[in-house]
């Protein structure tokens, strides 16, 4: 079936049996390798992208069901190849991760976080990362990091509104 | 050595550096074998066993094979009659594996045939085709009625379920009994769970004929991996070349997805194309092997009124499922800190392991010492309470002292030293024990249950595996080296080679650290690399919490090799002596001041041979092979020298919950770590967060239950529950630094930690919290269900 998937600014029509999951799409399809598959039964977060604006499970959604909408994965993140946006500089500023498997998917939520929260609670932060199950860290390192992230984004807007910009 | 290791002042080690590893997994650019693809690449789905135990009459694979896309099914009497068994850790020939079920299938869910098709998709549709015949045989899940006269045995060919019953008496044992004020005896039980990485097991292989050798690319946390694919597969050990720039999702220990290689390794020489072989959750749940121990402890201690421990004798039944493998040898690995970090006189270990049909258990992070810690520990606050004692008391008392390391406990493993009474007192300083204590006690006055757990014990770490000649004495194992290479390119700039894979625990950024530090050269200048199996030195993979000493110590000898090579070459053109010279950073410095630059140097190694000294190899390149400091015999009258390392961990937390839900919130952790001179901070930070995650997944949550028909009822992560950011809280970490006098920097592993004392006090602080109910809750996991329902038995019958 074929359909046109909008992924990380750039239009790219694939053609895909209806059963196949967005997460499948993404990495066979698409190529895109950053997206991982954990459970594959919508528990383990690992999977999350962002899908118009919101993070969702892509093991859960079909491909065809995203046809025309608006995808980030992982890979649309960074600017430029070793050039880290602010939240993924953050999680390696404390170290946010071990294995880096769940890694993707935790950086995805903290920035549907903080698109909404520019200053979150530690309450709504664990709760922004409580569907993505991290076997490493314990969550510790990767709180930090998404506090360091909204901190940062705080100074850095404050610092262009000084600017006026 | 005598008197304790000073503290070690580095320019790199121990300061706050980043995580090399840490970019590309941010970017999404790690490089996971499901990742890989290889051309013409060929997938494979399993067929599973449904009853806990049935003869395999017939398979027809005609109706997936008709299927398009559709390559090969094969079964068990295929590969067997192919493939040699897989290693057995223990002398049982008669318990015989293979990576398919041959003749009768022994658990539920265990693989019975593989399908091979041009698609995932494709070789699962097909799977449900396939056709298995069966006769439903008797079958046994309960350790201990494996072990019954007249039980029905998982392998009758063996003749019972017993594949283990060692009983080692250490010490005057029955006379301390008898010198002892009082006893008492207790049983408890650590519940089946596992580390349950995200990442499940993968592996791809691909034969390359004309080159005669197996590649093979997995998530694989497995030591002598390469050797037992080629031994099972009847290769020659230089026929198999495992790739190591392999990330590998989590592991913890149970990445050993060795029956999965081989099956693949198979199946890519048959058919002559890439196999891969990724688990799916289910396979990877009931299927890939990877469960951890369940055991129950029986325990019976002597103490006097005064507090002292005299004696304990332990029973350990390990129920390993319906395979040896090498999990029997997780009951020998606690021998060597099998009194924890007391002062205990004698002991009696007996240490039983027997089959059932379960799925197979593999290697858990401690390889059986959070268990083993989690039993002494209760242990210790019965004694206490039996005695009306503090619980913080007894165990001061019964403490080993610092003055007395190196210190030999009754199993003849040498501790190397520690300070546990100074990491005790700073936790309770800094964690705040009068305050956690007001604290509880102003929760029980609003009603809530609240209470305070303790432990205090020991992680070994280093990793030999002494255990295998203890337990099995056709086994003569008595070094488990890892190697390392420092390379000086022609430009002057540092390379260091590793041999294994990882899952996390940052040995890139260690390796750098270590040959940064003894170089004088800044780590993030220095690169590292993998080589494949066949380019490697020997290696034993990053269990047994060993890479900061073993891999930590083969790059740094390997690293001092190189300057002993600079400082030879110095010295030759500065016709000195070269122990009169010495090396600062890249430089070499003759008796007079005169200096000698690093660009000279390397110049003399790589062009100019007649400069060399006489007898001098040009370039400047160095291996190291560490052996496991300690690692000098082999065991001797049922006594062994385990790892060499002991990290000292304790706990102080504060649960609470409602007498009615009965949901237990961690509302503070407090843990004093002590693993001598940490290398990075950030990750043994990790290390020990993660682990105490573990910790509280296995004290409340996680367990792979069997119903009584065999079969497993926590297949998904539906019913496998796992900690998430809302159960796991925020943790206090105090740090203390004791030193190993044995290895480079005074470093001790610390992969374990956390995960080694957490059950033990989070299950104290619940027992706190219900002590006005006299409750007991002796297994793992303790479910909020089984506290409330206890809490409401306890009330019917008027308590309190």
């Amino acid at each position: 079936m074929k359909t046109e998937l909008t992924i990380n600014g750039r239009s790219r029509a694939i053609d895909v049996e209806p059963r196949m999951t967005l997460l499948d799409a993404l990495r066979d399809a698409a190529g895109l390798k950053g997206t991982h598959a954990g459970c594959e039964h919508g528990v383990c977060g690992a999977c999350t992208v962002i899908v118009d604006g919101d993070a969702v499970r892509s093991c859960l959604m079909f491909a065809v069901q995203c046809d025309g909408m608006e995808i980030t994965t992982i890979e649309g993140v960074a600017a430029d190849p070793g050039e880290l946006d602010v939240v993924q500089d953050s999680f390696c500023e404390t170290h946010g991760l071990q294995c880096g498997y769940c890694t993707p998917g935790m950086v995805l939520a903290a920035k549907a976080l903080l698109a909404v929260e520019k200053d979150p609670s530690d309450e709504q932060i664990r709760d922004a990362i409580s569907g993505n199950i991290c076997r490493c860290t314990g969550y510790g390192q990767i709180v930090e990091a998404i506090r360091l992230a909204a901190k940062r984004l705080r100074e850095s807007n404050t610092a262009a509104m000084e600017a006026g910009e | 050595m005598s008197g304790p290791a000073k503290l070690f002042q580095g320019k790199y080690v121990s300061t706050d550096r980043r995580v090399r590893e840490d970019p590309r997994f941010v970017a999404g650019h790690g490089r996971f074998v499901q990742d890989i693809d290889r051309p013409g690449m060929l997938h494979v789905a399993l067929v599973a066993a449904q009853a806990p135990a049935a003869r395999i009459v017939k398979i027809d694979p005609s109706a997936a094979l008709a299927m398009e896309g559709v390559v090969d099914v094969i079964d068990g009497a295929e590969l067997s009659a192919a493939v040699n068994p897989l290693m057995n850790g223990l002398d049982t020939p008669k318990v015989q594996r293979f990576p398919l079920a041959v003749g009768q299938n022994r658990y539920a869910g265990e693989w019975v045939a593989a399908v091979v098709a041009e698609t995932r998709a494709l070789a699962e549709d097909a799977a449900e085709k396939v056709r298995v015949e069966t006769e439903k045989l008797g079958f046994v899940i309960d350790a201990e009625q494996a072990l019954e006269e007249g039980a029905t045995p998982v392998h009758p060919e063996h003749g019972s379920n017993l594949l283990l019953d060692r009983t080692f008496d250490w010490g005057p044992v029955d006379e301390d009994f008898a010198r002892s004020d009082d006893s008492l005896k207790l049983r408890v039980t650590w519940g089946r769970n596992s580390t349950v990485p995200i990442e499940t097991f993968g592996v791809i292989c691909e034969w390359n004929a004309w080159e005669k050798v197996l590649d093979v690319w997995a998530s694989i946390q497995m030591p002598k991996y390469a050797d037992q694919i080629a031994r099972a597969l009847k290769l020659h050990g230089n026929e198999v070349r495992v790739h190591y720039d392999v990330d590998v999702g989590g592991s913890y220990g149970v990445k050993r997805g060795i029956k999965q290689t081989v099956l693949a390794g198979y199946l890519a020489r048959k058919l002559g194309r890439p196999v891969r072989l990724i688990e799916d959750r289910l396979e990877n749940m009931r299927s890939g092997d990877a469960h951890g121990p369940e055991r129950i402890f029986d325990i019976e201690v002597a103490f006097d009124r005064d507090g002292t421990v005299n004696a304990m004798r332990m029973r350990a039944l390990d129920n390993a499922g319906a395979y040896a493998g090498r999990a029997p040898f997780q009951l020998g690995k606690p021998i060597g800190a099998i009194v924890g970090p007391y002062r205990i006189n004698s002991v009696q270990y007996r240490a039983m392991s027997v089959t059932t049909n379960k799925a197979v258990q593999e290697a858990v992070r401690g390889f059986g010492q959070a268990p083993t810690n989690y039993a002494i520990e209760t242990m210790m606050d019965r004694v206490a309470d039996h005695l009306g004692i503090d619980r913080l008391d007894l165990r001061q008392k019964n403490l080993i002292r610092p003055d007395e390391f190196p210190y030999e406990i009754p199993s003849g493993s040498k501790y190397d030293s520690g300070d546990y009474q100074a990491v005790i007192a700073k936790v309770l300083e800094q964690g705040d024990y009068d305050g956690m204590r007001a604290e509880r006690d102003r929760l029980r006055a609003e009603g809530m249950c609240a209470g305070i757990g303790v432990a205090a014990c020991l992680e070994p770490s280093g990793g030999n595996s002494s255990f295998e000649p203890l337990l099995n004495p056709a086994n003569r194992t008595s070094t488990w080296m890892e190697g390392s290479r420092v390379n000086i390119d022609a430009l002057g700039d540092v390379t260091v080679a590793i041999h294994t894979t990882s899952s996390g625990q940052g040995h890139e950024t260690l390796a750098a650290t270590v040959v940064g530090e003894v170089l004088g050269v800044d780590p993030d200048r220095v690169r590292v690399v993998r080589p494949d199996s066949l380019g490697s030195l020997p290696g034993n993979s990053p269990v047994g919490s060993r890479m900061a000493i073993m891999l930590g110590g083969a790059a740094a000898n390997a690293a001092r090799d190189i300057i002993r090579q600079a400082i030879a070459i110095g010295a030759h053109l500065m016709d000195a002596d070269p122990g009169d010279c010495s090396y600062d950073s890249g430089t070499v410095i003759g008796p007079g001041g005169a200096e000698i630059a690093w660009t000279e140097i390397v110049d003399v190694a790589h062009r100019r041979f007649h400069d060399l000294p006489k007898g001098t190899n040009p370039g400047l390149t160095a291996s190291f092979i560490q052996q496991v400091p300690t690692g000098e015999t082999l065991p001797k009258d049922g006594k062994a020298q385990m790892y060499p390392c002991y990290s000292f961990e304790f706990h102080l937390v504060l649960v609470a919950f409602a007498p009615v839900l009965a949901k237990p919130e961690l509302r503070r952790y407090v843990i004093g770590h002590d693993c001598g001179t940490v290398i990075n901070p950030h990750i043994v930070k990790g290390m020990t967060l993660g682990g105490i995650a573990h910790g509280i997944g296995a004290t409340l949550l996680e367990e792979f239950a069997y119903d009584g028909e065999g079969q497993l009822m926590t297949q998904s992560f539906l019913d496998y529950l796992m900690p998430s950011s809302h159960e796991v809280p925020e943790v206090q970490i105090v740090k203390h630094c004791t030193p190993s006098p044995l290895t480079e920097f005074g470093q001790k592993g610390s992969g374990e930690s956390g995960y080694l004392g957490s059950p033990a006090a989070i299950s104290g602080a619940i027992h706190d919290a219900l002590k006005p109910w006299g409750i007991h809750l002796n297994k793992l996991p303790i479910r909020m269900a089984a506290i409330s329902d206890a809490i409401a038995a306890a009330e019917e019958k008027g308590h309190p």
